[in-house]
């Protein structure tokens, strides 16, 4: 299947009939894990996932001593492909994390500040688990999705006597920007977004870049084994720019 | 046209012309680039670069030093000082006709043994035969031997086998250097030769070697 | 000014040493200012564990690690999140430059070991790393060099040092094969306009080709030197 996408590709064609810059049929469900303060089931194509947010008290850390804390991981579940092993994070696993962590902690999403609970001693920890339910591709722009999705319905639950009380919650989650990851993929010299998986694993080079409501960028990651030519990159950017305004309108 | 200069990966070296490449280059439309840090040799026929250091790939008609590491049922494994191993069929190293069901290999080559073979077949994915079938293959007993860079072998050798010759006879040892790197060392005393050949690989690369070490040896 | 009295463009004093781990087949330590990188490189050499030999294509593995005491706060030994995925961002750096098909079932090493980190610790030990599959005799297209950017206090700056990395409003770590304009890793986190990104990116790419020289220089020396 593999070498029929490249084939596909190069007559300006995609196994699944898509247009190059054409994203799957994106479906967002909200409230999807009861027992988590917030989280969002996000569907590209088949490939599916879930971002679960909980919300505990955590100590801050030394050097932001007033502000919450934000902790992103994923688990790439063998349920959800055969090419996922059970186990430790993989390196892929991690980055995925670490790629939406980024994504929202440079855009600065969240308003940490108002999570103090007690100044220098506790504060919220917002913790984002990416749960991958089905790989068909493109798991970082998903993933990304859901966590920004599942972050602006979160609700902070209340304190009472020093113990969280779940379910009954006091404010909503302070979430003042939307960043949205688009992953731009080269094959031969053609571009593509949301890969399908067959599409992903012989792509040449892939640039996955987070973008703000007002067009800046807050993230950028470079994948794949090739490079990309100097001059590409800004080709890259500007359609990454383009395709994430419209999947920003989804989120509300 | 860069010949006999120090080139590192990406230098490039000159305009093909229709000549053939051999090892360490690499082509862009009609370019041609280094892919090592090495030697660069250009002349109206050819165009190539010796690396200055790098693993032993065999090659087909290669005359290697092995070490026999297992003893299998039909033949012997052969560490070719690669990063492949090599297989030396039983038909390959003995002329007797012999029930393989019955015997024993390692009456013949044991784990350990050195030998002297060439490089039959290598393919595309460097799976490695050797064979015993050249007339200068044998089992070398006693002796020491000593890793080189394999592509200063040749330096080593010599035109013609000269500076190789040159170092057997001052030295009074017997040397057979392997294309592999591996030089096997049999004599009274080795310190010399192993001071000769160390220092023309450390030095390979420079003018004036060959009166070094003939003065090393005087 | 930066606070190291350093222009905006300016890099902090670079210096390049081969051969420091003679156990290799090719090693080098590279330091930019206090940040100190050990790189050693093994191979081609025999895949273990066997099973990964049946897989046709030559295999290149890297591991980057902070030694505990490179930071002011110890650093627990062994990988953890960061370091694994830096390795992985560091392989996919040097992959597309070596050519692995020279080496059917084989396998490739490269080891980054950070002695003292003072920011911009991966793009320092992609540094070294290359002079040390170069000197290993590694075949390659060209050297992978890296440098890191970014913006502090709204100024665009090159090679930002462990406190700017700390307090910078972006930061980008770039590597590039510079005679082939191919670009081979980028990251940046922080946030930046687009032409803020285009200025910084050429300004890597200048960068670079400062470092390449170097690179290259240390190479010849090593045999012309004698």
């Amino acid at each position: 299947m593999e070498e029929y996408a490249i084939e596909l590709i190069e007559r300006g064609k995609r196994i699944d009939g898509r247009n190059f810059d054409e994203f799957r049929k994106i479906e967002i469900k909200t409230n999807v894990a009861g027992k988590a303060e917030g989280s969002a089931m996000v569907k590209l194509g088949e490939t599916e996932l879930i971002a679960g947010v909980k919300m505990e008290i955590a100590k801050p850390f030394e050097d932001t001593p007033n502000e919450g804390v934000l902790i992103v991981n994923a688990e790439f579940s063998p349920l959800a492909s055969p090419d996922f092993e059970s186990g430790p994070p993989s390196e892929n696993a991690i980055e995925l994390a670490r790629i939406v962590d980024r994504g929202i902690r440079e855009s600065k999403a969240i308003k940490m500040d108002e999570l103090v609970i007690e100044a220098g001693e506790k504060v919220w920890g917002i913790f984002i688990d990416i749960h991958v339910i089905n790989h068909k591709g493109n798991l970082i722009d998903a993933a990304a999705l859901a966590a920004i999705t599942a972050l602006s319905n979160t609700r902070v639950p209340k304190i009472v006597d020093e113990k969280v009380v779940r379910k009954d919650f006091e404010r909503k989650l302070p979430v003042e920007h939307q960043p949205i990851t688009v992953s731009v993929c080269r094959l031969g010299n053609k571009y593509i977004l949301d890969p399908l998986l067959e599409e992903e694993n012989v792509l040449d080079a892939k640039l996955s870049v987070a973008i703000m409501e007002d067009n800046r960028i807050c993230a950028l990651q470079k994948q794949g084994n090739k490079g990309l030519e100097f001059d590409e990159i800004e080709t890259m950017i500007d359609l990454a720019m383009e395709k994430s305004k419209e999947i920003r309108k989804l989120i509300s | 046209m860069k010949t006999k200069e120090i080139v590192l990966p990406g230098d490039f070296i000159d305009e093909r012309e229709g000549r053939k490449l051999d090892t360490g280059v690499y082509l862009e439309g009609n370019k041609v680039f280094s892919k090592v840090l090495g030697i660069s040799r250009v002349d109206e026929n050819e165009i190539s670069v010796i690396a200055l250091s790098g693993a032993y790939i065999p090659k087909v008609g290669d005359k290697v030093i092995g070490v026999i590491s297992e003893v299998e049922i039909s033949g012997w494994s052969v560490d070719i000082n690669s990063p492949y191993t090599a297989f030396l069929p039983f038909s390959e190293a003995v002329e007797e006709f012999v029930d393989m069901s019955r015997t024993d290999l390692s009456r013949y080559f044991d784990i350990g043994n050195i030998i002297y073979c060439r490089v039959s077949k290598v393919t595309k994915n460097k799976v490695v035969q050797v064979s015993m079938d050249d007339m200068s293959a044998k089992k070398l007993y006693g002796g020491i031997t000593l890793k080189v860079t394999p592509t200063k072998v040749p330096r080593m050798i010599g035109r013609g086998g000269s500076m190789i010759s040159l170092i057997k006879t001052k030295t009074n040892c017997e040397i057979i250097p392997g294309q592999n790197g591996v030089v096997w060392i049999r004599g009274e005393d080795k310190t010399k030769a192993i001071e000769t050949i160390l220092t023309v690989e450390k030095e390979s690369h420079t003018v004036g070697l060959t009166e070094k070490i003939e003065g090393m040896l005087a | 000014m930066r606070k190291d009295d350093r222009q905006p463009d300016q890099l902090r004093e670079i210096k390049m040493k081969l051969d420091v781990v003679t156990a290799a087949n090719g090693s080098a330590e590279v330091r930019f200012g206090n940040t100190v990188a050990l790189a050693a490189a093994y191979g081609p050499r025999t895949l273990f564990p066997r099973h990964l030999q049946e897989s046709e294509a030559c295999r290149l593995r890297c591991r980057y690690n902070m030694a505990p005491f490179s930071v002011d706060e110890r650093k627990s030994p062994g990988p953890d999140r960061r370091s694994v995925e830096i390795s992985k961002v560091i392989r996919l750096s040097l992959e597309p430059t070596i050519f692995l098909e020279d080496f059917p079932r084989a396998g490739i090493d490269g080891f980054i070991e950070i002695i003292q980190a003072d920011g911009s610790t991966r793009v320092t030990g992609i540094n070294a790393l290359s002079l040390a599959l170069a000197s290993a005799g590694i075949p390659m297209k060209d050297l992978v060099t890296a440098c890191s950017v970014g913006k502090i206090d709204d100024t665009l700056v090159v090679d930002l040092n462990g406190e700017e990395d700390n307090n910078s409003q972006a930061d980008m770590a770039f590597a590039m094969l510079t005679s082939k304009n191919l670009v081979t890793l980028l990251q940046m986190d922080g946030i930046l306009t687009k032409d803020e990104l285009m200025e910084l990116l050429n300004t890597a790419k200048s960068s670079c080709e400062k470092i390449y020289e170097m690179q290259k220089s240390v190479l010849k020396e090593k045999y012309s030197g004698e």
